[in-house]
């Protein structure tokens, strides 16, 4: 076990070096990409240029760049944005995580509830109207762009049914702290959740439903009913639990994937301040220390997530042990 | 260790309802394709797809007898006929304090059926122009993606060594970035670069559909590549290879007449599925203005122009959100019929 871990922990150092300097490459090799024309503003001279470029180490090689700018993210800790001198890297993600960390986990509980309801249901009910009609939804909630959902729910809860009955509760957009007022953050956080998990919903309904029924034809559920177990019983206890090996696995994947940085549109959508919109913005600014500090934010997590998700499988899945 | 546990896998499997007698004698091309044509729901979806297909190719058509727009021109002080009045397309003061502009809403006939975007520029026909700029974009990217998937799967699979290895941890490393963050990235890089991307020989332009087309075809390739190669490196081992090799095949035919064949029907499964994402990951692209670039238009774009009207002119965003939840919608329909029809679940053998 102490080998596996240290094996992926080795794995993950290797990976963040190389998207590290991929990203870095992309950005400093490409042909006619360059970041110091744009951080000298509107038609500078060509001094202005040179200073530029002194100034953020941009006259170095890239080698001795790339260096400085790890030395400065991992071990001083004082990286400081492009386009904006007294952004601090660092502390800038530090204080986006917690808001995609309550988005994610708010709507991963969510999606794992409905699902597995909606897979159960589904199964249960094979051979009746529920089951089509249940798939049909989770087909239409894999086939809606999540950012256009967002907006058609901020057009309904935000003004044209805002002032009835149902939607009144709901608040403007943006984010409030959980430390700063708990039901607060729980009312701004309802809408972004339900946008979020409804693509997820679908997607693990009709992957467990396929599954249970697939495992169903199993030899140990014949074992179980021929037990004279009660078909309930047989579902939960022998169907679903081994239905959950392949759903663990994908919910630790989609769970990292989204708490590093992959709910950026519903982030853009809802106006919450998170690692994924922080990204974005770097991003299409070409904010290269901030962009390098989010991509190994992101990679860190989806490593550890899937490094997680192989431990998991083994205690889930005793025939699968990591070596 | 094959020869000892050798136990031939079923070749062809029934489906629910199909009788032996139907699939005896006939290639498994054809049992597919007669399975599909029998599926309801997969032959639904896949009219559906077409008919999008149809009207978005006829976006000229529309614009030029229908709405009677050009609606890539700007028509602000322009006017349009609602009940017998002229009206303007672009109206004065409809904001919330007797300010701004506001665009004229839906007017349910020919010219401005779903209303202007605040251009004055006719929304029915863009959203027809830019879905074929957005399945354009979604078939190319899936058809390249997919051949490029399946001719590294073949040689890495095949060949295996160092090439193998030199393929695959390319694949691995594309796979552990976030695709959005991965597209975004490179989409940034490229259009931020002036006068276009110059590559050897090739030029291309900013605006080009080329850009997203490639940018998404690349960020999914390792999604169809893994699944891909794992089968070509089963299916070399198998008998009927062995047997070709015997008798003194070349690599080439062995890849293209004896694997090929084998593992193709997986990539067809997932062409189907491809498409769908690649309609959305571009709709995201565009949204976010880093996909189809002005003057063009997609399906993306235009729910981005929409948002600034969203609670005025709600139509310009959610219309384009229709079309693309119907295509994608249409889309996984079929793909499930496709897969289906390639692999039924049924496991009923065929006995002589």
């Amino acid at each position: 076990m102490l080998a596996f871990i240290i094996r992926r922990l080795l794995g993950l150092v290797v990976v963040l070096f190389t998207i590290t300097v991929v990203v870095f490459l992309l950005f400093f090799a490409t042909p006619g990409v360059d970041p110091s024309a744009r951080l000298a503003g509107r038609n500078p001279s060509p001094e202005t240029v040179a200073a530029v470029k002194h100034e953020f180490g941009l006259d170095r090689s890239l080698p001795v760049r790339y260096g400085l700018m790890m030395k400065r993210l991992f071990i001083s800790r004082d990286l400081v944005s492009y386009g904006n001198q007294a952004l601090e890297v660092v502390p800038a993600i530090l204080a986006a995580a917690p808001v995609t960390f309550s988005l994610v986990f708010g709507a991963a509980v969510l999606w794992v509830i409905v699902s597995i309801a909606m897979g159960i249901m589904a199964v249960t009910f094979k051979g009746t109207f529920v089951d089509p009609l249940l798939m049909i939804l989770a087909l239409i909630g894999i086939s809606m762009p999540v950012f256009w959902l967002g907006e058609v729910l901020n057009l309904i809860t935000q003004d044209r049914l805002h002032d009835t009955f149902f939607f009144r509760w709901v608040p403007p957009l943006g984010y409030v702290p959980f430390t700063q007022d708990p039901w607060q953050w729980f009312l701004h956080l309802i809408i972004p959740w339900i946008t979020l998990s409804i693509l997820y919903i679908g997607f693990y309904a009709r992957v467990l439903r396929a599954n249970m029924l697939d495992i169903q034809n199993e030899d140990y559920v014949r074992t179980a009913k021929a037990k004279g177990l009660a078909p309930q019983q047989v579902l939960v206890r022998h169907v679903l639990r081994n239905s959950m090996i392949t759903f663990a696995s994908l919910f630790g994947l989609d769970l990292g994937v989204l708490i590093g940085g992959g709910a950026l549109l519903t982030e853009v959508v809802f106006n919450l301040p998170g690692v994924g919109r922080l990204t974005y913005n770097a991003l299409t600014a070409l904010d290269l220390p901030v962009i390098m500090a989010t991509v190994i934010y992101g990679a860190f997590f989806i490593s550890i997530l899937s490094a997680l998700v192989d431990i998991l499988y083994a205690r889930l899945d005793p025939r699968i042990r990591p070596t | 260790m094959a020869e000892f546990a050798y136990e031939p896998e079923p070749e062809v499997r029934l489906a629910p309802g199909e009788s032996v007698k139907e699939i005896s004698g006939r290639s498994p091309w054809r049992i597919a394709g007669r399975r599909l044509a029998r599926d309801r729901i997969a032959m639904g979806g896949l009219i559906l797809f077409l008919v999008i297909v149809v009207i978005s190719f006829l976006a000229p058509v529309y614009s030029s007898h229908i709405a009677n727009t050009d609606p890539f021109v700007s028509n602000i002080s322009g006017t349009t006929v609602v009940d017998g009045k002229k009206v303007d397309v672009v109206q004065q003061g409809g904001g919330g304090l007797g300010l701004g502009e506001t665009p004229i809403g839906p007017t349910w006939h020919s010219n401005y059926f779903l209303g202007a975007d605040n251009q004055g520029r006719d929304v029915a026909a863009r959203v027809l122009y830019g879905g074929r700029a957005s399945l354009l974009i979604g078939v190319g990217s899936a058809l390249i993606c997919c051949l490029l998937a399946l001719a590294f799967a073949l040689l890495a699979g095949f060949f295996r060594g160092w090439f193998d290895t030199i393929v695959s941890r390319v694949m691995d490393l594309i796979w552990a970035f976030p695709v959005y963050l991965l597209a975004i990235t490179i989409a940034t890089v490229l259009l931020t670069t002036p006068g276009g991307v110059k590559l050897w020989f090739i030029h291309i332009q900013a605006t080009s559909l080329w850009i997203p087309t490639l940018i998404i075809a690349l960020i999914y390739v390792p999604y169809v590549y893994r699944p891909v190669r794992g089968q070509v490196l089963s299916t070399r081992e198998k008998e009927y290879v062995e047997a070709s090799i015997s008798q003194g095949a070349s690599s080439l035919r062995l890849m293209f007449s004896e694997i090929l064949p084998n593992v193709v029907s997986t990539v067809i499964v997932m062409f189907p599925l491809m498409i769908a994402t690649t309609v959305l990951t571009e709709a995201a692209l565009s949204f976010l203005s880093i996909g189809v670039q002005p003057p063009k238009a997609s399906w993306g774009t235009i729910i981005q122009d929409g948002q600034g009207l969203l609670y005025t002119r709600p139509w310009v965003a959610i219309a384009p959100g229709i079309m693309i939840v119907l295509t994608v919608l249409s889309l996984n329909i079929l793909g499930d019929g496709v897969r289906d029809a390639l692999d039924p679940r049924a496991k009923v053998r065929v006995r002589e």
